[in-house]
């Protein structure tokens, strides 16, 4: 049997679209906690970002720490944090947050940064304040690249939460961590169709953000 | 059958730490090379027929956006539970983020370099290769440089699969026996090969950029 073979016995399985262990509620789990990692990481991120890009200070900094956090390995800090606290929801976020934290800092710092600076000082002439220039200059011109980078944070908890089934996470990963323990390869195929489709709705997801939040000037000129 | 030193593995890995780290290393850097490879010539088409770069970048996001344990998955069923299982993404997410590195890195070329390169009688493909592509130089290396290290962080997964994941394995021992001590060798290796790995690429990058340095000391 295929692949396809497995996935469609995985689907046409009977119970398999409800109860604990149904999709909807595996869904449900996996996006739910996506969200809270990447809400917990723009939370953090985000103003860091906005305001070292718009005053373009500390650059090389934030340049050690994206490279430091990408040496370290999410899947061993997820195992190391759940055996140091046992079970729960700190040993799954912090590797989440810390995953999706550098690509969002970097890319709004970058995209500040790249801000026509003469659109900048045209604000500033006619007599704009900081805050409105960087929320209504700044940021709109920043904001494709932005999301972008707020795309990749969110692409890689999704996938990174899925690795989380190993130390007992719910989420679309259970299948794919029970059915290769259970040598049930339906299962584990079944589960990464879902893992998958999951990750390319969260890119179409982002698109539809960039083409609702982007401003059609913005969006023209690029 | 506690406590144990750094280097100490457990012996139902069968192996020692030098070996799962030289094994990290294959396992790592085969598909960055690969990737390379492949990703050099996708790139010199992107820059050849420019209207097949925005599919290009399509694909690529898209096979960007499959998580590494799904794609291993996939793979199970035709290279069962081998080091190809995990060479194979890496290979493609290395590519991904390469032949974009290098795409934009010689489409940054000025065009007066561009037109002095013309004028002293280069072909298009001359342009390329000794012109264009040492000017991208430095976009390449950033690019291999992301693909190195977040490799070096994804071959752990392949532990998930038939413990094909190298340092990575130490963490399901780290989980089954409760040692944590198992668990901060595998996280603390990993990191410092990354490290290494990228100190080692910017060394390379330094080496094969000298006008670089020359630009930067005036």
């Amino acid at each position: 049997m295929n692949i396809f073979g497995y996935a469609q016995q995985f689907f046409d399985a009977p119970g398999q679209w409800s109860g604990a262990d149904g999709i909807p509620t595996r869904l449900l789990e996996h996006v739910q906690y996506s969200a809270l990692a990447l809400l917990i990481a723009l939370v953090i991120a985000l103003p860091v970002g906005l305001v070292t890009g718009h005053t373009g200070r500390s650059g090389n900094a934030l340049a050690v720490l994206a490279t430091a956090a990408r040496a370290l390995p999410s899947f061993g800090l997820l195992v190391l944090l759940t055996i140091l606290m046992g079970l729960g929801l700190t040993p799954v976020m912090v590797p989440l947050v810390a995953l999706a934290v550098p690509p969002i800092l970097v890319t709004t710092y970058e995209a500040m940064r790249g801000v026509d600076p003469s659109l900048v000082d045209a604000a500033r002439g006619i007599g704009l304040p900081w805050w409105r220039v960087l929320g209504q200059v700044e940021l709109p011109v920043a904001l494709p690249l932005i999301l972008s980078g707020i795309r990749s944070g969110a692409i890689q908890i999704v996938s990174t939460a899925t690795i989380a089934a190993y130390v007992s996470f719910g989420g679309l990963g259970r299948y794919i961590v029970d059915g290769l323990s259970q040598v049930n390869y339906a299962k584990v195929v079944g589960g990464a169709v879902l893992v998958a489709a999951l990750a390319l709705a969260t890119l179409g997801f982002f698109w539809l953000l960039g083409r609702v939040l982007v401003s059609p000037g913005v969006r023209r000129s690029r | 059958m506690s406590g144990g030193g750094f280097f100490e593995v457990p012996s139902d890995l069968q192996n020692t730490w030098w070996g799962l780290v030289g094994w990290q290393l294959q396992l790592t850097l085969v598909p960055v090379l690969c990737g390379l490879v492949i990703a050099l010539p996708i790139a010199l088409l992107c820059r050849r027929f420019g209207w097949i770069y925005p599919p290009v970048l399509g694909v690529a996001t898209v096979f960007y956006a499959i998580p590494s344990l799904a794609f291993f998955v996939f793979l199970i069923d035709w290279f069962s539970e081998s080091d190809l299982t995990v060479e194979i993404p890496l290979t493609v997410y290395t590519l991904v983020v390469l032949v974009p590195a290098i795409v934009d890195g010689m489409r940054s070329v000025s065009a007066d370099t561009r037109a002095a390169a013309e004028a002293m009688g280069f072909g298009t493909l001359r342009r390329y290769f000794q012109v264009e592509l040492p000017i991208a130089v430095p976009a390449v290396f950033a690019g291999l440089r992301v693909a190195t290290v977040s490799s070096v962080s994804l071959v752990s997964v392949g532990m998930l699969i038939g413990n094909e994941g190298a340092l990575g394995n130490l963490l399901s021992d780290a989980l089954n026996y409760h040692r944590p001590q198992l668990a901060w060798d595998a996280v603390i290796s990993i990191a410092v090969i990354g490290v290494l790995l990228d100190a080692l690429l910017v060394l390379a990058r330094r080496l094969l950029t000298p006008w670089a340095r020359k630009a930067t000391a005036k």
